[in-house]
């Protein structure tokens, strides 16, 4: 491996690449176009009143109970009793609900003596839009109660606190799941395409002919497409954040599976391609493997969402140990479950990588 | 002189078919030579063993000393192709073709030059997929000097290109020459052959029928030299009783073996005193393509032309 050669065909590759602008659209632009069309549809369904899942430790007084059909009254948020044995902050994680308020005991008791009083209300980061309205409503109330009392002297406030573990929404989950579709397609079309064409008109022959070898020429492919997954990542994960406001961490964790997952697709696409005999065996070899991976390794819906049979084939699916690495990384924290993701696919890029020299031949015998 | 390629035996089949059956030749260092045979005659198979592209069957090939197949990595450093119908990358200009082979071979090459030297320099920043047949053989021709080869295969680099491309070519042909460096050419043009090649071999269904110098194959399988007469048909019958000779008509004209200078003499003499009308004179000898045609039979796409005049 020479680090010269393979810049030197990185070179010619990447200019030949960036001056026909269909590679480009596909990897570039297309994914977020995705996102765009994805997280308007999610984003658009707007919801009337939101659930205000409540614990009332002080459910002997009236004015609990008044302050609550207060609540109810505002037509913003419908109020719903917890039962107060549970820790609301979890069970509002657990149960994939954004708001929630406790009503510790005392509040009468403070209310009457206008002494001040704290309520905890339990919201979303990343569901404004049900946090919003609640905030609004709990705030208004309790402006309305203190004005009664006292005047306008804040007794009553509420004190804000997040949900226990964070709630993810559709277009959280798309980010992560649409940076994998890019993983995936982009180099799996683009080297099946190249390992027929290259072979129809000759340039492997040619290329052949001078000192580059195999191995340089597809590790100059692979820093081609870790680049460009980088990039069109970085594009994906900027419109996900500052238009959809998805909630993702954004850290360096991130990297290994932005150059894997390319590593990994670029040599499984050259291998499928050279085990064909003829071009069109290529594309159908590479459409056989590409488009159940598209659709069922959590790229538009989480994995979790789909029943056990096919979440059981989705594990036997290589992209789903990217996507959920990533999802591990940018939406749960979980770097255990990552690094186990990682090793799978360290694992098999190897593999794969050493088929794709060994299958693809330069000259034929 | 040492011998830049040595084909001893060399036989390659596919199934039961039989591309190259057997054949042997040397090419000398820093000579010209011209492969010539009709298509599917087993040209572009020895070129390509000779290349290092295709496995042989049997024999044995040196090219520089070298295996091809076993010892490409090593050979390629110092050998130059353009394979038939050169293609590149659609979107690359040819100076960037240039720069990218030298960096693979790590050599330093003035691109613009290379690119002065193969008349394609107006071409310079143009993309690969706007270039012209001729002008993308032009780039292959560059490309393969990229290296400074010791030896050059060049499989038909002419074809297809307008008059002045293939000139401009063999002027590249000839400078490889000057500078030392042994040129293996494929041609489908028997001129370009006989002006350019140094050495030549005929191959025909995997056998090589004739090989030496252009001159020692007509002399060998060529006819002798002959007087062409332009004059009726009527001069033919006239001249075979007064000299004896084999006068034979052909088109508008009587043609006469001449063996000796001194023959035209006495022919030129029966002419005058015959009485019969006749016009113009001149000797004619076969050509390497009247040879080939003659030893071949046939060509069998039809490209045989002259269309340099000479």
């Amino acid at each position: 491996m020479r680090p010269r050669r393979i810049s030197a065909d990185l070179k010619v590759f990447g200019r030949n690449y960036l001056r026909n602008g269909v590679g480009l659209f596909f990897s570039l632009i297309f994914p977020v176009i995705l996102i765009g069309l994805f997280g308007l549809i999610f984003s658009s369904g707007g919801t009337t009143t939101v659930t205000l899942y409540t614990q009332n430790y002080d459910h002997a007084s009236n004015v609990s109970v008044e302050l609550l059909a207060a609540l109810n009254a505002t037509g913003a948020v419908h109020v719903q009793l917890v039962d107060p044995s549970q820790n609301l902050s979890s069970w509002l994680g657990e149960n994939g609900h954004p708001v929630g308020l406790v009503i510790p005991s005392g509040l009468a008791a403070a209310y009457l003596a206008h002494r001040p009083f704290a309520v905890t209300l339990y919201t979303n980061p990343t569901d404004q839009a049900s946090s919003g309205i609640a905030a609004a409503a709990v705030n208004g109330v309790l402006t309305q109660f203190n004005l009664n009392a006292s005047h306008g002297s804040v007794i009553l406030f509420a004190t804000p606190a997040n949900v226990g573990s964070p709630l993810f929404t559709e277009i959280d989950y798309l980010v992560p799941g649409l940076i994998g579709f890019s993983i995936l397609t982009s180099p799996m079309f683009a080297m099946v395409d190249i390992s027929s064409t290259y072979r129809k008109e000759g340039l492997f022959r040619q290329l052949s002919l001078t000192p580059l070898t195999k191995g340089e020429w597809l590790t100059s492919k692979i820093l081609w497409y870790i680049l460009l997954t980088v990039i069109s990542a970085g594009l994906m994960i900027g419109v996900g954040v500052l238009y959809f406001g998805a909630h993702l961490t954004l850290s360096v964790d991130m990297l290994p599976f932005l150059v894997l997952g390319p590593f990994f697709f670029v040599s499984l696409g050259m291998l499928a391609g050279s085990v064909a005999r003829t071009p069109e065996s290529a594309a159908v070899i590479g459409n056989i493997i590409t488009f159940p991976m598209m659709f069922l390794s959590g790229t538009f819906f989480p994995v979790s969402m789909f029943p056990p049979g096919l979440q059981a084939f989705a594990r036997i699916l290589p992209l789903y140990y990217v996507i959920d690495g990533l999802n591990q990384v940018m939406l749960f924290h979980n770097l255990t479950a990552a690094a186990i993701d990682l090793a799978i696919i360290l694992a098999a890029s190897v593999v794969v990588f050493i088929l794709a020299i060994v299958a693809f031949k330069w000259r034929e015998s | 002189m040492a011998d830049a390629v040595e084909v001893h035996g060399l036989t390659k089949t596919y199934g039961t078919l039989t591309a190259v059956g057997g054949i042997d030749f040397t090419v000398p260092e820093g000579k010209v030579f011209a492969f010539l045979g009709p298509n599917g005659a087993g040209k572009t198979t020895t070129v390509e063993i000779l290349e290092g592209l295709r496995r042989r069957t049997g024999g044995d090939v040196r090219v520089l000393g070298l295996d091809p197949w076993e010892d490409g990595r090593e050979l390629h450093a110092k050998v130059g192709v353009i394979p038939q119908e050169f293609r590149f990358f659609e979107k690359i200009h040819p100076v960037e073709a240039i720069e990218y082979y030298a960096a693979l071979f790590g050599t330093r090459v003035d691109a613009h030059a290379l690119l002065r030297r193969v008349e394609l320099e107006d071409k310079a920043r143009a993309r690969f997929e706007t270039l012209s047949g001729g002008q993308k053989q032009k780039l292959g021709l560059a490309l393969s000097l990229a290296n400074d080869p010791t030896i050059c295969f060049l499989d038909e680099p002419t074809t297809g290109l307008d008059p002045q491309a293939r000139r401009a070519i063999w002027q590249v042909i000839r400078d490889l020459r000057s500078e030392g460096r042994t040129v293996f050419l494929t041609t489908h043009y028997l001129e370009e052959a006989q002006i350019l090649a140094d050495q030549v071999a005929i191959i025909d269904h995997g056998r090589i029928i004739a090989r030496g110098t252009p001159d020692e194959i007509i002399a060998q399988h060529g006819r002798p030299p002959r007087l062409r007469v332009q004059a009726s048909p009527g001069m033919a019958p006239y001249l075979r009783e007064a000299l004896g000779v084999t006068a034979t008509v052909a088109h508008n004209y009587v043609e006469i073996p001449l063996p000796t200078k001194h023959e035209a003499l006495r022919i030129l003499g029966a002419l005058e005193a015959s009485g019969v009308p006749w016009e113009g004179f001149a000797t004619v000898t076969d050509t390497l393509e009247d040879v080939f045609v003659q030893l071949v039979g046939h060509m069998d796409d039809g490209v045989l032309k002259s269309e340099v005049a000479r």
